[in-house]
């Protein structure tokens, strides 16, 4: 699946999701519901700066940094952290944050994996779906 | 006017409170949650001093991401 469509997914899924983007680790965006890309952009440099400065104020690198929650009373900054990618959604104030950690992973997951595997994922996610059903 | 003042002295005593709720439950306060590979994860509130640099990036993203 490729990172716009895991983003569709994403915000089609979770109702508390306002905006999301997924870039690499130098800051390019791969996919975003922002307004426009220069947004994107500086969003994605923004969601960096707080990487790195949760990196400085956590563990020191002891122990890697894989997800970072910043509540603020105007709304939430959620970031993920894959392995060359990173997910960054906001949300409004007080959010379910396991939930948007969960749907923010599996987007990040999803926009990663190759063509294939990702249509084996969904194909395995549907027949689950109509086991269920019957 | 007792029946007035009775229901003034109801109501500051519900929103006081109602306050008195909210912060101790944490809602409406800033904060920054670290998650780590090893499952760990720190709390920072709003008066540490990790939280007054990181809340400002958080304002950051928000206002970009909402223009």
């Amino acid at each position: 699946m490729d990172a716009a469509q895991a983003l569709a997914d994403l915000t089609e899924i979770s109702t508390q999701i306002q905006a999301a983007l997924i870039a690499d680790e130098k800051g390019a965006v791969l996919a975003s519901t922002f307004a426009d890309d220069a947004t994107a952009g500086k969003a994605a440099r923004s969601a960096l700066d707080l990487l790195a400065a949760a990196e400085d104020a956590g563990r020191n690198g002891t122990v890697r940094l894989t997800q970072v929650l910043a509540a603020t009373r105007d709304g939430s900054v959620f970031l993920v952290r894959g392995e060359e990618r990173i997910a960054t959604a906001i949300t409004g104030p007080e959010p379910t944050v396991g939930l948007v950690f969960y749907d923010l992973k599996t987007c990040l997951r999803l926009s990663a994996e190759q063509p294939e595997k990702a249509k084996q994922s969904r194909s395995k996610k549907e027949g689950e779906g109509e086991s269920i059903d019957a | 006017m007792r029946s007035a003042l009775r229901w003034g002295v109801v109501a500051l005593g519900s929103a006081a409170g109602f306050a008195l709720w909210r912060r101790s439950s944490g809602k409406g306060r800033e904060r920054v949650e670290l998650y780590f590979s090893d499952g760990s994860m720190v709390s920072f509130p709003e008066d540490s001093t990790e939280a007054a640099r990181l809340i400002p990036l958080a304002h950051q993203i928000l206002t970009d991401a909402r223009g």
